[in-house]
């Protein structure tokens, strides 16, 4: 029934908004097809020219070349996948290692930065503003070029006691080396950390019921400690052996190395990520209101128990949004690798891409696992967002 | 949020389908399929006759050298950081032997051989650089190999330098051959020959090594001098060269060894067979020049007086080769008195009074023992 709104009827086609506004999108999809199709067909008009076709087949070619950090099993007859998984794994590595050790750093950072403590106050605000206004790349640099590969020579190397070996071809630590008896151990290893997860779901239950504090983390420790400690002994052998470090001809050998390369991207990434983390942290405490602290404090709890029960609830909801970009910026900067010569993702892709020619694949490859990877990260920090949001009545 | 997951699943499924449709085309071997016809050389062995109706130009034919002379000036990837081959110098000029082809290659254009623009590119990106059209011309001691010469969209034009992979270390090591390096750390640089060379060589003789590969030419240098490595590895010459801009050249040694053929020289695009052709015959016109004992100090007198048929063909007295190669007929003559032939360009950059000596070695004419070879000019 039209007519029962006359002023509708009468407005024409190109004056009305609903309409204009999916022309103007509609628009707006064309032109970017057409830029895309503009784009892909030039690529592809210049690719036939040369007599290259696109195509992900090649990745099953041999690589032909080494990388000397592998997590998994490669050799110069691998293909060029595999050499693909081994950065890719080697990235995952270097960026997990970041994050944990950054968090940790940046929450500490946070916490100083608004100590009482004027000594605490000022390094930490010093150490936020040094690093802040620092150049990833040119940190990076320093960290290789100027620290870990002036160690001394591996015929000098430096060991801490503990035989930690340290020398400019990598950090050496003993090692446990699994012997006849360690897959047995893993499964025990398992057990006890589904036992103790168990023990501290019924705590907490408990605690959620009867309103007491029952040492949650304590009691789960323990069960798992004491299981791991029990099949230690229990087996015939034990499942792993310690494996000392030792200098042998060139290198140095036995224990576990990690190389300078390594070592230079994870400290840089992660003494300059805390400290936009330890900005972030901040600002999440500063956004907590100054009464919850003054309510806690008058309810008789102590200064780590208003930290920990009032203001850390209330501020992750501030803090967690803003950490998840500096997780993703941390991931991200790890393909700085390149320029300490670590085998990261963008690194040994760069490497294929070189020995085989395949430039649009390999980009194209690239960019979509790091692409995967933040959307991930994103996916997981806003469950968690979502699960730590006040519910407010 | 729950928007916002499905806005971002929706973007992963737009991504998967496209990869999908670039991906699914793909034959599983597109080596084969390389449309190139060597149909050119016709012109040449009929050279009284008139040009007759020649056979459709396969697509790309001549557009090289159309898109230079519109543009007025070479533009050639070069290397930046190995004196003798391509060096960047203080005032911010090129030099080396493969920055002197280029000019060599302007003055066959141009008849000027400062029409050229330099662009430094690494070993990772020079292949890119060439296929996606940045630079006209690779000239960056490029080894000559299967894959570069198919998969990789170029083609070879001729070894301008014949070269092998040696190894340096420290004389302080005091290693003499290569089971001397065995669990030794060796440097080498990411994208090259010597990368898989080196895999190859020390899984054939059975030697583990850890290697560590960096990006470009400085970081592997430097590297190696803060002692990051026992050995460093890349061509002889590259070694060779790299050597003098070391800290203290005397302590460190290449040893005897060669590891394997290195055949270096220009690359130019599939696709183009005129540009090939012209890219090709410059290296010819500087080894024959150079055979033939013409100079850039005789030159004049050479065309003025020349002492055989083929030096009046190649100075452009007689006939018409630079006209069929699309250039003047003066090109050999212009590149000979403004770059010089194959000698003086070798010992310019590369010769005894110069720090980054390389005994000419293969690198001598056929006449002399050597490799260097040249078409007759006809």
């Amino acid at each position: 029934m039209a007519t029962t709104n006359p002023q509708t009827a009468k407005i024409p086609v190109w004056r009305d908004e609903r309409i204009l506004k999916w022309i103007a999108q509609i628009a707006f999809t064309v032109t970017i097809i057409f830029f895309a199709e503009l784009i892909f067909s030039n690529m592809a008009e210049g690719l036939s020219q040369q007599g290259t076709k696109l195509g992900f087949s090649f990745l099953q070619g041999a690589a032909g070349f080494d990388i000397a950090e592998t997590l998994i099993e490669f050799s110069r007859s691998s293909t060029y996948w595999q050499a693909f998984l081994v950065g890719l794994y080697n990235t995952l590595l270097v960026s997990i290692v970041g994050i944990i050790f950054s968090t940790i750093l940046g929450v500490i950072l946070g916490v100083a930065r608004l100590s009482t403590n004027l000594l605490v106050r000022w390094l930490s605000a010093a150490y936020l503003e040094l690093m802040r206004n620092l150049s990833l790349l040119v940190f990076l640099i320093f960290w290789y070029l100027g620290v870990f590969l002036k160690l001394p020579r591996v015929k000098e190397a430096i060991i801490w006691p503990g035989e930690i070996y340290l020398s400019n071809r990598g950090i050496v630590f003993p090692w446990g080396l699994p012997t006849e008896t360690a897959s047995t151990y893993r499964t025990i290893l398992l057990v006890a950390v589904l036992a103790a997860a168990g023990v501290g779901f019924v705590l907490h239950q408990r605690g959620k019921r009867t309103g007491k504090s029952p040492l949650t983390l304590l009691w789960s420790f323990g069960v798992f400690a004491l299981i791991a400690l029990a099949g230690w002994f229990f087996l015939p052998t034990a499942p792993y052996m310690l494996e000392f470090p030792y200098v042998d001809g060139l290198r140095i050998a036995g224990g576990k190395t990690f190389t300078p390369e390594f070592m230079a991207l994870a400290s840089g990434l992660t003494l300059y990520t805390a400290a936009f983390i330890g900005e972030v942290v901040r600002a999440g405490i500063q956004a907590v209101s100054r009464g919850q602290v003054e309510a806690a404090r008058a309810i008789g709890l102590n200064g780590f128990q208003t930290l920990r029960l009032v203001i850390f609830p209330q501020a992750l909801q501030v803090i967690v949004p803003p950490l998840t970009s500096q997780y993703l910026n941390l991931t991200k900067n790890s393909s700085l690798a390149i320029a300490v010569g670590y085998a990261d993702l963008f690194y040994v892709s760069n490497t294929i891409l070189n020995q085989s020619g395949r430039a649009v694949e390999m980009i194209t490859l690239v960019m979509l696992t790091y692409l995967t990877f933040s959307l991930l990260t994103s996916l997981f920090m806003n469950w968690y967002n979502q699960r730590i949001l006040l519910v407010e009545r | 949020m729950n928007r916002k997951t499905t806005t971002l699943f929706a973007l992963m499924v737009v991504i998967a389908l496209v990869l999908g449709a670039c991906g699914s085309p793909t034959p599983a071997d597109s080596g084969d399929t390389a449309p190139i016809v060597e149909t050119v050389v016709v012109t040449v062995e009929v050279p009284a006759a008139a040009p007759a109706p020649l056979p459709v130009p396969p697509a790309g034919y001549g557009v090289t050298l159309a898109t230079v002379l519109e543009r007025g000036v070479l533009i050639c990837g070069v290397n930046s950081q190995v004196p003798g081959f391509g060096y960047i110098g203080a005032d911010g000029s090129f030099s080396g032997f493969d920055v002197d082809y280029c000019r060599a290659l302007a003055a066959a254009i141009f008849g000027d051989s400062t029409k050229v623009e330099f662009r430094a590119v690494t070993a990772a990106e020079r292949f890119t650089a060439l296929q996606s059209g940045e630079i006209d011309v690779l000239s960056r001691n490029t080894t000559w190999s299967t894959v570069r010469d198919t998969e990789l969209g170029g083609n070879f034009v001729h070894t301008t330098f014949y070269d092998g992979q040696g190894m340096m270390v420290p004389t302080s090591l005091g290693a003499t051959t290569l089971a001397d390096l065995e669990g030794g750390t060796i440097c080498v640089q990411t994208g090259t020959t010597t990368e898989l060379n080196l895999a190859d060589v020390m899984a054939a003789e059975g030697i583990s090594y850890t290697p560590a590969v960096f990006e470009d030419a400085d970081s592997t240098f430097a590297a190696y001098a803060e002692g990051r490595c026992d050995a460093v590895t890349t061509d002889k010459s590259g070694l060779i060269s790299r050597r003098t801009v070391l800290a203290n050249p005397a302590e460190h040694v290449i040893m005897d060894v060669t590891m394997s053929k290195e055949p270096l020289g220009p690359m130019v695009r599939h696709g183009d067979d005129q540009w090939f052709d012209i890219a090709q015959w410059t290296v010819f016109a500087l080894i024959s020049a150079e055979e033939f004992g013409i100079t850039s100090a005789n030159v004049a007198d050479a065309k003025a007086a020349p002492a055989s048929p083929e030096v009046s063909r190649l100075l452009g007295n007689e006939g018409d080769l630079g006209l069929k190669l699309g250039l003047s007929n003066d090109w050999a003559y212009n590149i000979i008195a403004q770059v010089g032939n194959y000698a003086e360009v070798y010992n310019r950059n590369l010769g005894p009074d110069t720090p980054t000596y390389i005994p000419r070695g293969l690198n001598s004419l056929y006449t002399d023992g050597g490799l260097l070879y040249a078409p007759p000019f006809r």
